[in-house]
């Protein structure tokens, strides 16, 4: 009795929240017994891949751009996630950014390779580089760990400004371009959905529990005779290899590279995104970057009242939902939830 | 070689001005079941760490199977053998039981050593809470282990050194915080560890359980070996009795 209780002042009343039967057990083991519950698996899984890809077709070539842009802070999201989920709290996606950013300019300017290699060729090396450069950190926790990966980006900003390599202050601008938005659009919505989907399948293997179980108490994963600094320098490679990806495709996107690879907006705008997604689930990452990065776009209009209304929007969103906007739904999704008298 | 699984030398360790193991030595032949007792603070949970490598000794050295392992890393100690839990459960609060075990059993020892009645890595898993006492066709072993009651966090703990197959099992005060029927439903599993071949070091403050199970005592007091022989001896040693009692002026 959802409403009733009330009218009803006499008795109290609490709500009480049931798994629906299709959740057996645990978490993550479902029972399907018939196409409709399996319908219920489907439906939003459906909904990301289906909607993400009608909409570079409904959208005109000004909101096709943000998508892209959306597209590309997602993928920090996630690399972001990922790398939290594995027990490191880190600040260095303008690190990984910056460095595929460079690399695949680097590339394409003096050798002349092109973005099919660029490309490919930045996000592993990126990733491994980004991995070398925080190794000895490794073992640092916590707060201190997330420092050094602050500091890193604004070093190799200070040391472009100085030596002038790599184009310097001015950067490597007239890069080889991505054939069009078509091609780009498609490109990076179908690379966000291959982070998105591997990310969820790898965390759900036995090698993702052992990067949990890391995050959740590393003394007993050491115990249980596992190198936790050899699975973190993995995780590190993948997450860094990931944003390194994105970083490699806005040089081409943009065609021209420069210190602003590495601003802090690569690493803020992922983390705020997820928190206010919730953290741990992927899904929430692509869920708070697809309403806040359209947000901003919207609050352009108001011109510089936009931060003022943006920072306003983000602490109303944590006080309203501090686990997440996703988590929140999901719970929705999965429980029912009734009235039930108490006296 | 062989006839010592575990020698420990001369160990030392300071914290501060605070001595919390000094100059203990002990051997350990193959199959022994060692009690280690002493009064809180006495040094018994260092001497864990240092000989599992969580903590580095200041002096001293462990040998393991002939095999120098002092002050290696944690989880290479444990791939050669030597599992331990924490006095502390220490479980992966935001993962279901089973999954916890799987852990260990993803280590290099463990994989390298799977045969054909080693299974899948999710049976293998429930197949071990069913030994230390969850109750299979339950929910239990599904449940988060955040949620779980300390009885069972403790076993699980149990569970989670038995996947590693050790040679050496060392329980650091296992049985704290368990109560009556959980001990009496535990001390089984030790017993059949033993039975079937692993040396087990147990650190216990529940002396009538651990005397029931243990072949030889170590008394640890303010870091220092006071008394080192059987249960019935060592409990009539003038320096345990003193240690345990407080002395009669």
């Amino acid at each position: 009795m959802p409403r009733s209780h009330k009218e009803d002042k006499g008795s109290k009343y609490r709500k009480e929240r049931l798994d629906r039967g299709i959740k057996a057990r645990s978490d993550s083991i479902f029972a399907l017994s018939s196409y409709r519950e399996a319908l219920y698996l489907v439906f939003p899984r459906a909904v990301i891949i289906i909607g993400l890809l009608i909409l570079p077709l409904v959208l005109d070539e000004y909101w096709t751009k943000v998508l892209v842009i959306t597209c590309v802070i997602a993928i920090l999201s996630l690399s972001w996630d990922f790398i939290a989920l594995s027990g490191m709290l880190s600040l260095g996606q303008a690190l990984f950014f910056g460095v595929g950013s460079y690399l695949a300019g680097a590339l394409n300017h003096y050798w002349g390779v092109s973005p099919l290699f660029s490309i490919p060729l930045a996000t592993i090396v990126g990733g491994a580089l980004c991995t070398i450069l925080i190794l000895p950190v490794l073992r640092l926790r916590g707060i201190y760990f997330a420092m050094v990966t602050f500091v890193l980006p604004l070093i190799i900003i200070s040391i472009i400004e100085m030596s002038g390599v790599l184009g310097g202050v001015e950067g490597l601008s007239a890069l080889s371009p991505i054939p069009n938005l078509w091609v780009t659009a498609y490109f990076i919505i179908f690379a966000l959905l291959a982070f998105f989907f591997g990310f969820r399948r790898l965390m759900d293997t036995d090698y993702g529990l052992v990067l949990k179980g890391i995050r959740d108490n590393d003394q007993a994963v050491m115990s249980g005779g596992i190198n936790i600094y050899w699975y973190k320098a993995q995780a590190l490679f993948i997450g860094g290899a990931a944003g390194a990806f994105v970083g490699a495709f806005m040089t081409h996107h943009y065609r021209f590279v420069g210190l602003p690879a590495f601003s802090m907006d690569y690493t803020i705008l992922p983390i705020a995104c997820t928190v206010v997604g919730g953290t741990g689930t992927f899904a929430g990452a692509m869920l708070g970057t697809f309403i806040l990065m359209p947000l901003t776009e919207f609050l352009r209009a108001i011109g510089s009242w936009r931060v003022v209304f943006y920072s306003f929007l983000m602490v109303i969103f944590i006080i309203a939902v501090p686990e997440g906007i996703f988590h929140f739904l999901q719970r929705k999704y999965h429980q029912f939830e009734r009235w039930v008298k108490t006296e | 070689m062989a006839d010592h699984i575990l020698k420990v030398q001369a160990l030392k360790k300071s914290y501060g001005g605070v001595q919390a193991v000094f100059d203990v030595s002990f051997d350990l032949k193959e199959g022994d079941f060692l009690g280690i007792i002493g009064p809180n603070g006495s040094g018994k949970s260092t001497l864990v760490n240092l000989i599992t490598g969580f903590v580095k000794p200041d002096s001293g050295s462990v040998f393991y199977m002939g095999k120098d392992i002092t002050g290696k890393r944690p989880y290479k100690i444990a791939n050669l053998g030597i599992a331990r839990t924490f006095q502390m459960a220490k479980a992966f609060h935001e993962l279901p039981a089973f999954k916890n075990v799987i852990i260990p059993l993803f280590s290099p020892r463990v994989r390298k050593s799977r045969g054909g009645q080693y299974g899948e890595r999710d049976d293998v898993a429930i197949d071990l809470l069913e030994e230390v006492g969850f109750e299979r066709d339950s929910a239990v072993p599904f449940k988060t282990a955040g949620n779980l009651p300390h009885g069972y966090l403790k076993r699980l703990e149990l569970a989670r050194c038995m996947a590693l197959r050790p040679d050496l099992i060392i329980m650091d005060e296992l049985f704290s915080g368990m109560s009556m029927a959980e001990v009496a439903g535990t001390l089984p599993v030790i017993e059949k560890l033993k039975v079937e071949g692993a040396t087990l070091i147990m650190i216990e403050h529940r002396l009538k359980e651990l005397f029931r199970v243990a072949n030889r005592v170590i008394v640890l007091n303010y870091g220092q070996k006071i008394a080192d022989g059987p249960p019935g001896e060592v409990m009539e040693t003038e320096a345990v009795k003193k240690a345990y009692l407080g002395s009669e002026e």
